[in-house]
């Protein structure tokens, strides 16, 4: 679990989550477009996630696609929130963003 | 071409035999893949279908692959949802690999397409069950929550 947050712990590789969450299943030069990275350090940090486990690869031929792997992070939602707080917390997050949209949308509407 | 895909890898402090012994008989299946049982003659072009309690077949389609403790390929259609039958089969792979005291188990689900519900609605059930398998296998007890079929997904 150290590496997981080590791992998150950095605002780019955060970032290339972010990216493979948008679209799953990216190769290196996909991901390189979104980023105002150098290759090498979109690669290092690449490494970095797939030790954590939270990239998992896969080959398709000469192809290497990364994928978001939800797993590491599940686990840390099991070991912290219990199932019976799920639904509450959803309802809250739902709120919030909701109240949220309001706000953002009064000044327009003026 | 396109298409939905996702990846699923998770450590499991276990033997590649133990692990695919939980994967595929009912008696482990029932603890983690919420309350299931899955029916094949587990042979390559052998039909192969999940049943949840009350006989309700939830998905069917055929082993593609199979290399025991090692590999599974299979072809898969849900057939409750009909929204998500309409979208044919997708394809589900497991792969097991030993590593060190461990095995490595890659869950690929797919289908050629784009957008897919079905590869929306499983990849929300799939890091629960895997979780749910790994705590049974590492710890004798699978999550509580994954060992009954949903009574509102019966509908």
């Amino acid at each position: 679990m150290d590496a997981v947050f080590k791992a998150l712990a950095d605002p780019s590789r955060r970032k290339l989550l972010d990216e493979l969450r948008k679209e799953n299943g990216q190769t290196l030069s996909e991901l390189c477009e979104h980023l105002d990275m150098t290759r090498q350090a979109v690669t290092k940090h690449l490494v970095l996630l797939e030790k954590a486990n939270l990239i998992a690869v896969v080959w398709r031929g000469r192809e290497k696609l990364h994928y978001l792997n939800p797993m590491p992070l599940h686990e840390i939602y099991e070991r912290w929130i219990g199932k019976y707080e799920r639904h509450r917390l959803q309802a809250l997050s739902d709120l919030k963003k909701g109240l949220e949209q309001i706000k953002t949308k009064k000044p327009k509407t003026k | 071409m396109k298409k939905d895909q996702f990846v699923y890898v998770t450590y499991i402090r276990t033997t590649p035999e133990k692990l695919w012994k939980a994967l595929t008989q009912p008696e482990f299946t029932r603890q983690f893949f919420m309350g299931t049982v899955q029916e094949s003659e587990w042979k390559p072009g052998a039909s192969w279908r999940i049943k949840a309690p009350g006989d309700l077949i939830t998905d069917s389609g055929e082993v593609l692959e199979i290399e025991p403790n090692r590999r599974l390929v299979l072809k898969w259609r849900n057939e409750f949802r009909p929204e998500l039958k309409a979208e044919g089969y997708s394809r589900m792979t497991y792969e097991l690999e030993k590593e060190g005291n461990s095995v490595k188990l890659t869950v690929i689900h797919e289908i050629d397409k784009k957008g897919s519900k079905l590869i929306e609605a499983v990849s929300s059930g799939w890091p629960h069950i895997l979780a749910s398998l790994k705590s049974l296998l590492e710890t004798g007890e699978s999550l509580e929550e994954t060992r009954e079929w949903p009574r509102e997904a019966c509908k």
